[in-house]
């Protein structure tokens, strides 16, 4: 089950980083939730991997898996959902604003002015 | 328990909630709300700074539970030093964002800027390191809204970058809490440090890669070469009040190195031994030399005041490299004054681009702006404050800098970069305030003046420069709170003990667990603060 479990947490890492390396907003946003999936996994294994332990105090049992890091997945998906939320939606309005999904920030140039406000923006945060 | 460490978190969580349900569209309310709690913070704030000064630690059970399985808030001197310094910098950062109507410009930029505090303030409180990664979370999200606040194209491209490069920060952090946690079997500060020490050089390979792990995560924070790249476009681009804001920022990342690798991977921790201080040396050197190079090379006010702001995190991060009490101390000055200078930068290049029409924040030459002696002046303080020169506390705290690289092997390198880099930063100033003031156009037939001046915004600014002017009138007295501190991070027991009472024989710390038992299933209550 280890040996299942860590080729599972290296090849999500590996395809994250492979797909944040990209240059288009979609494929970094694929990325990061490789990622946060690979992260949410490795952090679920730091309590130690077990089977059919129960992680809440029960009379009659001897062992125990741990509970702690159950909770702190909970946090971390939770503020890893919120947060790709955010990033879809600010990808989405950058394209709808720039016509355009690089990542990359072109160079500025004198007298381009692009400070202006996009109208409707606002409701975005 | 002194229930006032909570507030700095639960004041703005609270006033921000109540901004964003009934005064939405209200202005002048949330304005008031905004600025009445920014006043109670700086009094919270200062409060807690004169509480500590005694040297007692202070320690916060949240729901009661004591302190491994619980989640505390501690309060020692350095956290109240950032509470302090981060509640005197938000008030005129807010009155500016007021006075300057940038506030109106976008939704939602109260709520927004109480939820960013909030974040600030908690990770500067917390002592349990998962907590840490919360209060990071929290404060990222409120600084993306506030990124983005007022939209532009190329305001929101550079939000997504910054979004993205933090997005993947706080994936490391969470690798290196999982391995933090797989070692130790814990997340509070204090019981770490116990753990940590306990772990026999041999066994050390996993916690080494953990402590590289947060140091790459605060680098990121700190914008430490070669891990800077959102800063530029995101100060830049980023609203000129919020990237004044934004400068406590940095600090943050600077804040959590000194935290943990003084309390938990300490200099005296067989496990990690010089494991940081050989590495952050000459990152923070390059990320000194690289900002410098930036300011003069920059084009546009926003750049330079961005690269600026790198240049000083460096200066700041050699001092902490050190690890000695000495180098602490100075870091802690320089790392007050650099964050009020590079917030008042910040604000005079907000002063500058309301002024200029077409040309914006570009160094070329355009007709005279409207009170260009009172923002020409401003600027010089400025730029006077970050290049380190007399008679501001700039020049002071990298003094203090080269004075405690002393007894470095690399003294020489050290002062010989530091120099070097203050002629850069020097030219680069110099060039920008001539370039701004001085080179311009004749007046334009019909000049569109824009925006009708108002008071608000200089009060704001002229605010920092008067307490940099106290930060260096009163150096004598701020130093010594500055070496009290470093000695008090220096003395990690005192913390330990302080959230730890029954530390010493505590039974059930099973000593550096073997990867092949499940380690003892603490009874930790679901963290508070999942939502």
């Amino acid at each position: 089950m280890e040996y299942l479990f860590s080729t599972a947490v290296g090849a999500l890492t590996a395809g994250g980083i492979y797909l944040v390396l990209r240059q288009r907003t979609f494929t970094v946003i694929l990325g990061i939730s490789l990622l946060t999936y690979a992260v949410n996994l490795f952090l679920f294994a730091s309590g130690r991997l077990s089977i059919n332990l129960p992680a809440v105090l029960r009379y009659g049992t001897e062992t125990y898996g741990d509970p702690l890091p159950q909770a702190l997945v909970l946090t971390a998906i939770v503020i890893s959902f919120g947060m790709t939320a955010v990033i879809v939606m600010l990808g989405l309005g950058a394209y709808l604003a720039a016509r355009d999904d690089r990542i990359d920030l072109d160079d500025a140039t004198p007298g381009a002015t692009d400070t202006a406000p996009a109208q409707g923006k606002g409701d975005m945060t | 328990m002194n229930h006032l460490i909570l507030f700095p978190v639960l004041l703005p969580a609270v006033v921000g909630a109540i901004i964003i349900l009934v005064m939405r569209f209200h202005t002048s309310l949330a304005r008031t709300f905004s600025v009445a709690t920014s006043l109670a913070l700086l009094g919270i704030g200062w409060a807690l700074l004169w509480e500590s000064a005694s040297g007692r630690i202070m320690v916060y059970d949240l729901g009661n539970w004591p302190a491994p399985f619980g989640i505390v808030l501690v309060l020692d001197r350095l956290s109240a030093l950032m509470v302090a310094l981060t509640a005197t910098l938000a008030l005129p950062v807010l009155l500016y964002a007021i006075g300057s109507g940038w506030d109106t410009r976008g939704r939602h930029f109260h709520a927004l800027f109480l939820f960013q505090l909030m974040g600030i303030f908690g990770a500067f409180l917390t002592g349990d390191i998962f907590n840490l990664f919360v209060f990071f979370e929290i404060l990222l999200i409120a600084s993306y809204g506030l990124m983005i606040h007022a939209g532009g194209t190329r305001r929101m491209r550079a939000g997504v970058q910054y979004v993205i490069y933090n997005l993947l920060g706080s994936t490391l952090f969470l690798f290196a809490l999982g391995t933090l946690y797989a070692v130790t079997g814990t997340l509070n500060m204090a019981d770490l440090a116990l753990r940590v020490a306990e772990i026999p050089a041999e066994q050390s390979a996993l916690i080494r890669v953990a402590a590289v792990l947060l140091l790459a995560v605060f680098a990121v924070k700190a914008a430490l070469i070669p891990l800077h790249f959102w800063l530029p476009a995101t100060y830049a681009d980023a609203p000129a009040p919020i990237a004044a804001l934004f400068a406590i920022m940095t600090k943050i990342g600077a804040y959590a190195i000194l935290r943990v690798f003084t309390l938990i991977f300490g200099p005296g921790v067989v496990a990690t031994q010089g494991l940081v201080g050989t590495w952050l040396m000459p990152a923070a050197l390059v990320t000194l030399a690289v900002g410098m190079i930036g300011v003069l090379g920059a084009r546009q006010m926003g750049r330079l005041a961005a690269f600026a702001a790198i240049g000083s995190m460096g200066t700041l991060l050699v001092a902490i490299a050190l690890f000695t009490p000495q180098g602490t101390a100075a870091a802690l000055y320089y790392m007050v004054h650099s964050t009020l200078a590079g917030a008042m930068l910040f604000l005079v290049v907000d002063l500058v681009r309301a002024r200029r029409a077409g040309e914006a924040d570009w160094l070329t030459p355009a007709p005279l702006m409207a009170q260009s002696g009172l923002v020409a002046s401003l600027f010089f303080a400025a730029a006077i404050a970050m290049a380190g020169m007399p008679p501001l506390s700039g020049f002071l705290g990298k003094l203090l800098v080269m004075d405690a690289v002393r007894s470095h092997p690399l003294v020489w390198t050290i002062w010989a970069v530091i120099l070097t880099t203050s002629l850069v930063a020097v030219l680069g100033f110099a060039r920008a305030g001539s370039a701004l003031f001085w080179n311009t156009l004749p007046p334009e037939a019909a000049p569109d003046a824009p925006a009708a001046p108002t008071t608000l915004p200089f009060v704001a600014t002229g605010g920092l420069l008067a307490m940099l002017t106290l930060l260096t009138l009163a150096a004598g007295p701020v130093t010594g709170f500055m070496a009290a501190t470093a000695a008090q991070l220096t003395a990690t027991g005192s913390y330990i003990s302080a959230v730890l009472p029954d530390a010493p024989d505590a039974p059930d710390a099973p000593d550096a667990p073997d990867p092949s038992d499940p380690p003892e299933a603490p009874e930790a209550p679901a963290p508070e603060d999942t939502q």
